[in-house]
């Protein structure tokens, strides 16, 4: 960000009382922050995401007790404003106004969790040093009182100077005094509690008057300025070279006199903070155990844990896995229907084809993964909010942590097993960016559902006389092999590309909660519409092309397998054989390949087309392994009698194995390439990914075939 | 002063005193942001299954980390 618009951005003229208030929902993760925002909005919100970075950006409108409506955004919870994650620097910088296209808010609303106040203050005691207006609301006292923790309010409202309201967001308990809270007119700026050790002091006066002078920054919110600044983590906060070059000299004479500085400063806070406590906080002893420490016992018991960790995760898999197949046969079957109502109506023609087979088969495409990505996040959402995935994350640490990896990967990479799309979208739960390209990267080496009909179809092929014990061995060993690779390359790339800390290493193990069903419906709703919307477009235009690459240029009166032939796929697969032919592939395979982009299974039924094989029709594109059985048979025992130009069998085992091989590592499919793209924020990650996902399929493909032949199993 | 005992070396269940950090990386400081501070009481809840990571309690509050911080925190028993 330029230095122009940053001394811009810093400085505001006006006062902020004078202007219409813009909230700012500030919080810990897990304090119910979300329902809150939920309860006082309700579906008067805006989902999307800030620029370049998959950090949600909410805003919400919530009425006033007058009516007024008035803006709020919900702003990533966070522990601190030391922002370390894309997360936290969104919250920090949200705050100082340095987001464009974003309302700079001038109100705060903390929230904070009654069950652990003395921690949940903390943010709140940085936010009060922000010099902004502001009110605090401590929710879940229900959940507190049952702990036998009573807060007196009339306490914290003096010590801070400002409105502490008690709520229960998920009750709707709270509000009324709440909205009246937010309605004042003018809210109280918190007291400043906080005195640091001189030498601190003296840093934050300078930093001050830098401020004044070089950024332009209100006199009220230099302070608050100047202590980002200090702790202001990974991601530096965007100040003028002048106050930088002073914040370095600073830095450096605080270290000199104490290189425990930091810890000083959060020191210094959490004294205050206890102190409040002792006055407003009483304990009542509680007998018996809480219900999380009742939970734990089970969730995290050494064999029990693994038990219910593995029933958990088994019931999301098939649901996505087979759950999923019922609506997507529906979408499947109303757009076939639709289909062939429109052949009876529209004639014959390029337009009728471009409708049918590029737009309706797109859109069908795009559909067709709502099922999925529908079922997976409404996993994700009860598995969140009630506190059980950290402690999945927990569990399977020590596995994940291996090869660079964390807990949380776990749920990404599983349920890529059904289909990466949604998989990918799952791993917003990874806060640590690296981590998270890591677990994109490969999540599609995770063999999909899709990759099952063409596993199926080439085992049948290759050893058609073989126990049904083999077969499944041959289908292991694809599955396997895929995930070995994935694993490896996982953890090269977190020593090479993708190098770095994690900054998940610590995190909370929050109180198990029951989830809110609004919560839910307005997560699932956002989510699919995130997919549609983002996700969709690119879908669309990609499956346009590729029909338009097998349809065109159009010769109606030759055969299907000789229309495909003469396609400009078929021209591109004929293009490629001389690539193809060192993998044991002909040009025939080579087309299967192409318009295997669309989506693996695709492979299946072109294949069906290139050997005229019966009602080898088939449109492009269905994700839950449709090959269809009776085709699949015909097609298999074709397979083996085809030869190559010198009369050699082309479909030898080995050639089936190379094939296999090439299909659990390309990356053959336009909607994870779209989906990457949307997860990523560019296209730099997904043109990375395709280029070395497919290099790698062509090299394990182009060893297994030469290394088969070379040891004679050709 | 107790024994001076690392967090990893504390038994399931036991209560110890924050007494120093053996680092000063930058997790030292989200980990004092969360309460654990010097001075602070911990409690070592359970060690994940697979020996790692560790779970314990902070003013009320329950956090996980790996063994590699848990070994550079120092405690004293009470």
């Amino acid at each position: 960000m330029s230095e122009t618009l940053t001394s811009q951005t810093l400085s505001s003229s006006s006062s902020p009382q004078s202007q219409t208030p813009v909230f700012a929902l500030v919080g810990n993760p897990n304090c119910g922050k979300t329902t809150l925002f939920n309860a006082l909005t309700g579906s008067r919100q805006k989902v999307a995401n800030y620029p370049g970075v998959t950090v949600e950006r909410k805003i919400g409108t919530f009425l006033t007790q007058h009516g007024k409506p008035l803006p709020i955004i919900d702003l990533p919870g966070a522990y601190s404003f030391a922002a370390n994650s894309p997360d936290e620097a969104i919250l920090r910088n949200v705050l100082v106004g340095h987001v464009e296209d974003e309302p700079k808010p001038n109100q705060l609303l903390c929230i904070a969790d009654a069950i652990s106040l003395e921690r949940h203050l903390y943010l709140c005691i940085q936010a009060a040093e922000l010099g902004l207006p502001m009110t605090l609301a401590i929710n879940r006292e229900d959940l507190a009182q049952e702990s036998g923790i009573d807060i007196d309010t009339a306490i914290l409202q003096e010590t801070l100077g400002i409105s502490v309201i008690l709520t229960q967001a998920n009750k709707g308990t709270g509000l009324i005094p709440l909205r009246l809270a937010l309605s004042r007119a003018k809210n109280n700026v918190p007291n400043q509690l906080v005195r640091y050790s001189n030498p601190i002091e003296d840093t934050i006066e300078r930093l001050e008057q830098s401020l004044i002078v070089h950024d332009t920054t209100e006199a009220q919110r230099t302070r608050g300025i100047a202590l980002l600044l200090l702790q202001e983590g990974n991601c530096p906060v965007f100040v003028s070279e002048k106050t930088r070059t002073i914040l370095e000299r600073e830095k450096a004479r605080l270290n000199a006199l104490d290189p425990n500085w930091p810890s000083a400063l959060i020191q210094a806070r959490y004294e205050i903070i206890q102190a409040l406590c002792r006055q407003a906080i009483t304990h009542k002893p509680v007998s018996g155990k809480t219900l999380t420490e009742k939970l734990d016992s089970v969730f995290l018991h050494p064999i029990l844990g693994w038990v219910s960790l593995a029933t958990i995760m088994g019931g999301l898999f098939w649901s996505i896995f087979s759950l999923a197949g019922y609506p997507i046969d529906a979408i499947n079957w109303t757009f076939n229907e639709l289909i062939s109502s429109i052949n009876g109506v529209f004639p014959r023609g390029p337009l009728r084809d471009l409708l049918n087979d590029g737009i309706l088969t797109g859109i069908s495409n795009i559909l067709m993964f709502l099922p999925q990505i529908l079922i997976l996040f409404f996993f994700i959402g009860i598995l969140e909010s009630t506190g059980y995935l950290p402690r999945a994350a927990f569990l399977l640490d020590r596995v994940m942590g291996r090869v660079g990896l964390q807990g949380k990967s776990f749920i990404p990479l599983l349920s890529s097993f059904a289909c990466a799309v949604p998989g990918i979208m799952a791993t917003r739960t990874l806060k640590s960016p690296k981590e998270r390209l890591a677990t994109i990267l490969i999540a599609p080496w995770m063999s999909c559902s899709a990759r099952l009909p063409v596993y199926l179809l080439l085992i049948a092929a290759c050893l058609p006389n073989h126990s049904a014990w083999v077969k499944a061995g041959v289908l292991l060993f694809a599955y396997t092999f895929g995930m070995v690779a994935a694993f490896s390359v996982a953890w090269i790339s977190r020593k090479t590309l993708l190098k770095g800390e994690s900054t998940d290493v610590i995190m909370e193990l929050p109180p198990y909660t029951w989830p809110s069903w609004r919560n839910l419906v307005i997560y699932l709703a956002d989510r699919a519409r995130t997919f549609i919307k983002r996700v969709g477009t690119t879908i669309l235009t990609l499956s346009i092309i590729m029909w338009f690459l097998t349809a065109y240029p159009q010769n109606p009166d030759l055969s299907g397998a000789e229309r495909l032939e003469h396609s400009y796929a078929g021209i591109m697969g004929q293009y490629l054989e001389p690539v193809i032919s060192p993998l044991g592939y002909d040009w025939k395979v080579g087309i299967g390949l192409v318009s295997a982009f669309t989506a693996r299974e695709v492979f299946v039924s072109t294949m069906a087309i290139v050997y005229s094989v019966e009602n080898g029709g088939g449109g492009a594109g269905c994700c839950c392994g449709c090959g269809g059985a009776p085709k699949n048979t015909a097609l298999a025992s074709i397979l083996p009698t085809q030869t190559r130009a010198d009369g050699s069998t082309l479909f030898t085992p080995l050639t089936c194995i190379s094939l296999m091989v090439f299909f659990i590592f390309a990356l053959q499919c336009i909607s994870t390439i779209a989906i990457v793209r949307q997860e990523t924020g560019s296209w730099r990650w997904p043109i990375f990914q395709l280029i070395f996902m497919t290099s790698f399929a062509y090299i394990a493909a182009l060893c297994i075939y030469q290394g088969g032949k070379l040891l004679g199993f050709a | 002063m107790g024994a001076q005992k690392k967090i990893s070396d504390l038994l399931p269940g036991q209560t110890a005193t924050v007494e120093h950090f053996a680092t000063s990386e930058p997790w030292v400081w989200r980990l004092q942001e969360l309460g654990l501070l010097p001075g602070a009481l911990v409690q070592l809840i359970r060690c994940a299954p697979l020996g790692d990571p560790f779970e314990i309690e902070v003013k009320g509050s329950l956090l996980s980390l790996r063994k590699k911080e848990a070994s550079a925190i120092w405690v004293s028993l009470a």
